[in-house]
């Protein structure tokens, strides 16, 4: 069954996705700004992280105190998330309180206060999230591959959180500023999915948020990333640790690329179809080397990284990068087989109602639709997307995209740098 | 929802949900890490990794597509009580997803190179485990906090026993617990419940049903003193972590207690698949104001699992830099303190209740959560237990909660545990 969403253009540049399911008594919203960690001002990495967790912590009219209790009464988490693109208010509450929980984070979005004590409290809590972050061989692996990927001071290659000097040199002048700058009705777009009549939430929308007047932000200025013109390995010690994490990419396409659908069913059979695709089949399934072991495969406003990681023994770090080097010579020069590309084409295809099942799920999905242009009814055309890609389009994406000799490697964890020298 | 048993033993649960054109299927067992002896601990979570590697019917190289030919996913965990597997796939694949769960039930192959590759994945497993700081202090907890009883040791297993185990232990093993009279086959989803039935019954009668599996009868002793331990290693941040001997879910202090967790922590609910994805509501809970807004902690998490016997309540804290772990359980064990002489509100109770009956809702937002739920019940007590939840808990009394909170959190019936950092060299 198409989604077939109902769209509403607020006269103000705001948007409304609306998608009224029956499945629970109960409503996914997510209101999301365009206004990610790329628009933190240079210099200042981490000051959308701290605003989003200072953001919901008093407003011109309600403490923190007030929306704690606005929130807990009536069973919701309200969780803000942080993309390189995007800023969201993710929440599900019951369909009776839709009204009130739209009410709240209207407030919060539009009237954030900022109060001191909670810029205080919060920034301690975002440097002890650094300092477990620095401690986690999984997120520094994939923090220095993005580094690697986008060097330069690229907005894709800084951490989301920053460092703990930027986090604690950052002021509440700061966050008033940038939330000024950058929160306008033009950038956001608000998803509402769940056991509400989409005329009903367009009502409520345009309550809250009709009335909000302010210019669009200056666009933000992204760079293409530079191009790896060789292989690259880094080592970051880490002894104290049992496992060693890996992370193996490179700097990919736009998701707007008009290849972008081959590329996503060469990501899926090199390492994602079942568990893990050719990467899971070598290295966890017959070589035992892994617990977990994939690639991921995210397409962006600018182009976006395809990354694999793996947890392996510090013993087996050297097997896994050979096995990984020559899964990616095998797929580059033999491709995928005819029933590889059957097998993820039918994967993904049957997978589309189960991907929409929830109202969070839906609501997802219609945010990266309305954030990409993909046109309301991506989800009915996505089968024939799919379809319509050839072996030798996905052949092509896998050459495109994968070259052991232009790698950009990672390992972190208790490994000794030995072997860490450029391949020749 | 219908409960059938076939002539085997087999329990089917059926539940009809036709919002969407999909069904779950998941086979449980009545076989987790309580089930294991010294000297095979793991056996467990190795024989599910094994049951996903080919069976007499489904040869090795084809197991991989069975299920996503139909877009489905498939998993599989392991934990104390029960071991279970699921595909959730287009209504389409019903049959498919039964054949699969007949044969993993009795025709896997355990080959022995299989179960040789399997193992250092499994040691794999263990080793990304004890990177995190606080699954290792989770690790040593509980492992203190039991002395006795089975729920000590951790379900992946203990490293020597995962080099030592043979292929005889894990075949031997699944043999005698992968029979139909210890298991709960459930579906859910787009179905119609006597055609599924009927296909249930169809892949499954013929499987024999074996002698009930004998269980480790040993109970654990009251604990008589405050246990504690600390973890001295290379870190960057001090974890503490506070357990309890608490009430299995049949017991009758078990709803009250989790009214009182969600007084403490925020509530999870009652979903071990889904709950861990959403973050409790807990900015106005008690212990979230002793500690987080009041700056010494960044993180707190309550915990209490419906379990068949008893397991822990535990709270767990992340502590911010430079706070002292001794300040942070002082605050902590304060408000502990605090609950136990003067109880809880009656408006916390009933911002409790309405918590617990929102995620009742949000956690069956799907007919994988759903069919989690109904199995789940069934194998650690019964489905009823699930279906009596939302009456348990609005039934639940203040008082019920703070006789509750004075039986549980004595000093006696406590163990503490710091994940105390040493600088990183």
């Amino acid at each position: 069954m198409p989604l077939s969403p109902v769209r509403t253009a607020l006269a103000n540049g705001a948007t409304l996705l609306a998608k009224q399911t029956s499945t629970t008594p109960a409503v996914a919203i997510n209101l999301a700004v365009r206004a990610g960690s790329a628009s933190d001002p240079a210099g200042r990495p981490g000051l959308t992280w701290l605003l989003s967790r200072v953001l919901d912590r008093g407003t011109a009219s309600r403490s923190a105190a007030d929306i704690a209790e606005e929130l807990d009464s009536r069973g919701i988490t309200l969780t803000i998330t942080v993309t390189r693109h995007l800023f969201s208010l993710v929440c599900t509450c019951l369909a009776d309180d839709v009204a009130p929980v739209l009410a709240l984070l209207g407030d919060i979005l539009r009237s954030p206060s900022f109060p001191d004590e909670e810029i205080a409290t919060r920034k301690r809590e975002v440097i002890t999230a650094i300092r477990q972050d620095e401690d986690n061989p999984a997120v520094r692996a994939s923090e220095t591959l993005m580094t690697l990927l986008y060097p330069d001071g690229h907005p894709y290659g800084r951490r989301t959180k920053g460092s703990i000097e930027i986090v604690e040199g950052l002021t509440r002048e700061e966050l008033v500023r940038h939330h000024a700058e950058r929160f306008a009705p033009g950038e956001l777009t608000a998803v509402i999915v769940g056991d509400v009549d989409p005329s009903r939430a367009r009502d409520l929308v345009e309550r809250l948020f009709a009335d909000w007047q302010k210019p669009a932000p200056p666009a933000l200025p992204l760079s293409p990333p530079a191009v790896a013109r060789s292989r690259r390995r880094i080592v970051v010690p880490m002894m104290n640790k049992a496992q060693a994490d890996l992370a193996y990419g490179f700097v990919t396409i736009r998701r707007r690329d008009p290849d972008y659908h081959a590329c996503w069913l060469m990501n899926n059979v090199f390492g994602q179809y079942s568990i893990g695709g050719r990467l899971g089949d070598t290295i966890r399934e017959r070589q035992g080397m892994a617990y977990y072991v994939s690639s991921a495969l995210d397409a962006n406003v600018a182009e976006g990284p395809l990354a694999i990681r793996a947890g392996v023994s510090p013993a087996n770090v050297d097997r896994a990068i050979a096995s990984i080097d020559q899964e990616i010579i095998a797929i580059v020069t033999d491709g995928v087989t005819p029933k590889e590309l059957d097998d993820s084409r039918r994967y993904l295809v049957g997978s589309i109602p189960r991907a929409l099942e929830t109202n969070a799920a839906i609501a997802n999905f219609l945010q990266t639709e309305e954030f990409f242009d993909l046109g309301l009814d991506y989800d009915e055309r996505l089968p024939d997307l799919l379809g319509a890609v050839t072996r030798d389009q996905v052949n092509a994406a896998a050459r495109r995209l994968l070259d052991v000799d232009r790698a950009s490697i990672v390992v972190a964890g208790p490994y000794s740098d030995a072997g860490a020298s450029p391949r020749t | 929802m219908r409960r059938t048993t076939l002539d085997n033993g087999l329990t089917v649960l059926i539940q009809e949900e036709h919002t969407a054109p999909l069904a779950s299927v998941w086979c449980w067992y009545r076989v987790g890490s309580k089930d294991e002896r010294p000297g095979i601990t793991g056996v467990s979570h190795w024989c599910e990794h094994m049951n996903f590697k080919g069976t007499e019917n489904i040869p090795r190289d084809q197991v991989k597509g069975l299920i996503e030919q139909y877009g489905g996913s498939w998993n599989g965990y392991t934990w104390i009580d029960q071991t279970t597997y699921l595909e959730t796939a287009t209504r389409d694949a019903l049959d498919r997803m039964l054949f699969i769960e007949a044969e993993r039930m009795a025709r896997c192959l355990y080959h022995p190179d299989d179960c040789e590759s399997e193992r250092t994945v499994i040691i794999s497993e263990l080793q990304g485990g004890e990177n995190d700081p606080d699954q290792l202090l989770d690790q040593e907890l509980t492992a203190t906090a039991f002395k006795a009883h089975t729920y000590r040791h951790p379900t992946i297993g203990w490293l020597s026993d995962l080099q030592t185990m043979t292929r005889d232990d894990l075949y031997g093993y699944y043999r005698r617990y992968y029979v139909p009279n210890n298991a709960t086959l459930v579906i859910v989803g787009d179905v119609d419940t006597d055609e599924a039935l009927s296909r249930a019954d169809h892949h499954f009668r013929a499987i024999q049903p074996g002698p009930d599996p004998t269980r480790i009868r040993t109970a654990e002793p009251e604990q008589t003193g405050e246990r504690r331990l600390t973890i001295r290693k290379e870190g960057t941040t001090g974890y503490l972590k506070v357990g309890y001997h608490a009430p299995a879910v049949e017991d009758r202090d078990f709803y009250p207690q989790l009214a009182l967790d969600a007084v403490l922590t925020g509530a999870k609910g009652l979903n071990l698949w889904s709950s861990f994805r959403v973050p409790a509501p807990q900015r106005s809970a008690r212990l979230y104001r002793a500690l987080v807004e009041r700056g010494l902690a960044s993180a707190v998490y309550g915990a209490l699992m419906p379990t068949a016997e008893p397991f822990l309540y535990t709270v767990s804290v992340t502590a911010t830099a430079q706070t002292p772990l001794a300040s942070v359980e002082s605050a902590l064990l304060e408000e502990l303190d605090h609950v136990c002489r003067e109880g809880i509100t009656p408006a916390e109770l009933a911002k409790a209740k309405a918590q617990l009956r929102a995620r009742l809702v949000f956690d069956s937002d799907s007919v994988t959560n759903i069919a989690h739920q109904l199995g789940y019940f069934e194998t650690i007590a019964s489905v009823d237990t699930f279906v009596e939840a939302p009456s348990r808990i609005a039934a639940v009394t203040a008082d019920q909660v703070g006789e509750a909170a004075r039986r549980l959190l004595v000093p006696s019936n406590r163990t503490v545990g710091y994940f105390d950092p040493i600088p990183v060299a």
